[in-house]
């Protein structure tokens, strides 16, 4: 099928690229592993790893946004896409084939956090897989924001917005570093009003198994991932029409 | 039958006119050749004629085919090697074909054999399992042009495939393009005028987006009173400017 070739093309592409293997998978062990050391020493409840290891999860899929957007911005950039786009490519092979292989890292990284999280100390229990599946969706969220700014950045403005301002922006806004609560006011509304922290109490609840408490979250995170995908498929047609590069 | 019927098709970039009011038929199995200095309008002219880019005005028809309205059809009937090389760069040189059949949706058998006469036929055998990205400007750019081959389209678009290959090479192509001959309606640009007299059964020389002439490389010669074909050509481009 030309969606699966196509596909198949853009996961070898990710998978041969040495970085993916060192921020996907590498980094947020490195801050799973770190973030556990400083809480046997110093123990904060924030850094218990049931509390942790789910917005490690979270913030690592921010890598995710990081290579789709790498990978479009260097298609563009290097006419391969025009070729492609004078073939039998559907507009929605091209999405689906941008979006699907980046899927399976999503939740290989997600399976290597959890495990780690499991030898520092994470109770085994089913809800680990739930984790895992609803890694699914929110992934979808993180693909499809990159999507959107591949779309309309060249690779090297990728690497700022993606590689630098998303991941700290996931990152800051999650509840993972700090808690909200005690920053309150604006940032917290700030917070609350995007994605991210949403995706990360989704994901505890989910380890605790409390699956009551995964509302309103699921809607953020859906709701948010129904629009980035939208918006992204309508800027990357766009680009797609303009027929140009850059 | 036409293979490729172009009607008073033009293009705008803002104030500026890429292709202005071209109009012309190219008949099934012709060898085209597109001429025009820097600037002139070919490769617009290819983008708009392979779905690329939309006009801003007129229509063309590729087998009967509007470029705007029946793309999809055109789609499958085209194959285009354009001016910049067009490979993916991590992946082999057979990947790379293996991609393009499998988007054209070729049997595994099928897929072989077009991959084995075409590694053949580029001379691409002894660099098959190279990540292209590796490979040197005139590998990668036989790549490309096999990619365009292998789909075995109908109409096939060559935007100067000649560049930046070496003499052998170079002759290597024109003689595959020859071998094609009749068989695919073949479009290309090029800055060699040798080239384009020696091959193409017509040439059309554009300046700023307009058709200047569109014959046979004899006659054009006959109109310039000139019996160099390079100097045909300059004499014409340089008369448009007056
Ligand atoms: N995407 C674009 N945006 C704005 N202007 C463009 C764009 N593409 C081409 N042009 C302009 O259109 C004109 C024709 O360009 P085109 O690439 O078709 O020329 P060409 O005949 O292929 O030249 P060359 O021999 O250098 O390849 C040029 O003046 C070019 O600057
Ligand atoms: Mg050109």
């Amino acid at each position: 099928m030309r969606m699966l070739t196509f596909a198949n093309r853009n996961a070898k592409e990710i998978i041969r690229d040495p970085l993916t293997l060192f921020f996907g998978l590498g980094f947020p062990l490195v801050l799973i592993l770190l973030l556990s050391a400083i809480q046997a020493n110093i123990p904060v409840d924030l850094f218990e790893i049931a509390h942790l290891s789910p917005g490690i999860a979270v913030f690592g899929l921010s890598f995710m946004t990081l290579f789709s957007a790498t990978l479009i911005a260097r298609d563009r950039s290097s006419s391969l896409l025009q070729r492609l786009y004078t073939t039998p490519l559907t507009p929605l092979d091209f999405i689906l084939g941008y979006t699907l292989p980046i899927i399976p890292f999503a939740v290989a990284q997600s399976i290597c956090c959890y495990l780690v999280a499991i030898i520092l100390g994470l109770e085994v229990t089913v809800n680990i897989l739930g984790a895992v599946l609803f890694i699914i969706p929110i992934s979808v969220l993180f693909i499809a924001l990159g999507l959107l700014c591949g779309s309309v950045l060249n690779d090297k403005q990728v690497g700022g917005i993606c590689g630098a301002l998303l991941t700290n922006l996931s990152a800051w806004l999650s509840g993972t570093w700090f808690d909200l609560e005690l920053v309150g006011g604006v940032f917290r509304k700030i917070a609350y009003a995007l994605p991210f922290v949403h995706a990360v109490e989704l994901e505890r609840a989910v380890i605790r198994g409390s699956y009551a408490d995964i509302f309103p979250h699921l809607w953020w995170v859906l709701g948010y991932a129904a629009v980035a995908l939208l918006a992204a498929v309508l800027l990357f047609l766009r680009q797609m029409k303009k027929g140009n590069a850059t | 039958m036409d293979a490729i019927k172009i009607e008073g098709l033009s293009k705008r970039y803002g104030d500026l006119i890429a292709v202005d009011g071209l109009s012309l038929c190219i008949k099934e199995g012709e060898l085209f050749a597109l001429l025009g200095v820097n600037g002139a309008g070919k490769t617009t002219t290819i983008k708009m004629l392979s779905c690329l880019t939309a006009p801003t005005q007129g229509d063309a028809y590729l087998h009967g085919n509007s470029i705007c309205k029946d793309t999809a059809a055109v789609k499958t009937l085209i194959a285009v090697s354009p001016q910049e090389t067009a490979v993916a760069r991590g992946l082999s040189v057979r990947e790379n074909l293996q991609l393009m059949c499998g988007i054209y949706g070729f049997e595994s058998d099928k897929k072989t054999a077009k991959i084995k006469e075409l590694t053949a036929l580029l001379d691409l055998k002894e660099v098959i399992e190279k990540k292209a990205g590796k490979l040197s400007g005139g590998y990668q750019r036989r790549l490309s042009i096999a990619m365009a081959l292998i789909s075995e389209p109908k109409i096939l678009f060559l935007d100067e495939p000649t560049l930046g290959l070496d003499v052998l090479a170079r002759s290597d192509l024109w003689d595959i393009i020859r071998s094609l001959k009749g068989k695919v309606t073949i479009v290309l640009t090029t800055h060699y005028m040798e080239e384009a007299e020696a091959l193409c059964d017509r040439i059309a020389i554009m300046k700023d987006g307009k058709l200047l002439i569109c014959d046979t490389a004899a006659n054009i010669k006959a109109v310039a009173g000139t019996d160099n074909f390079e100097q045909a050509f300059v004499q014409i481009v340089k008369g448009a400017g007056k």
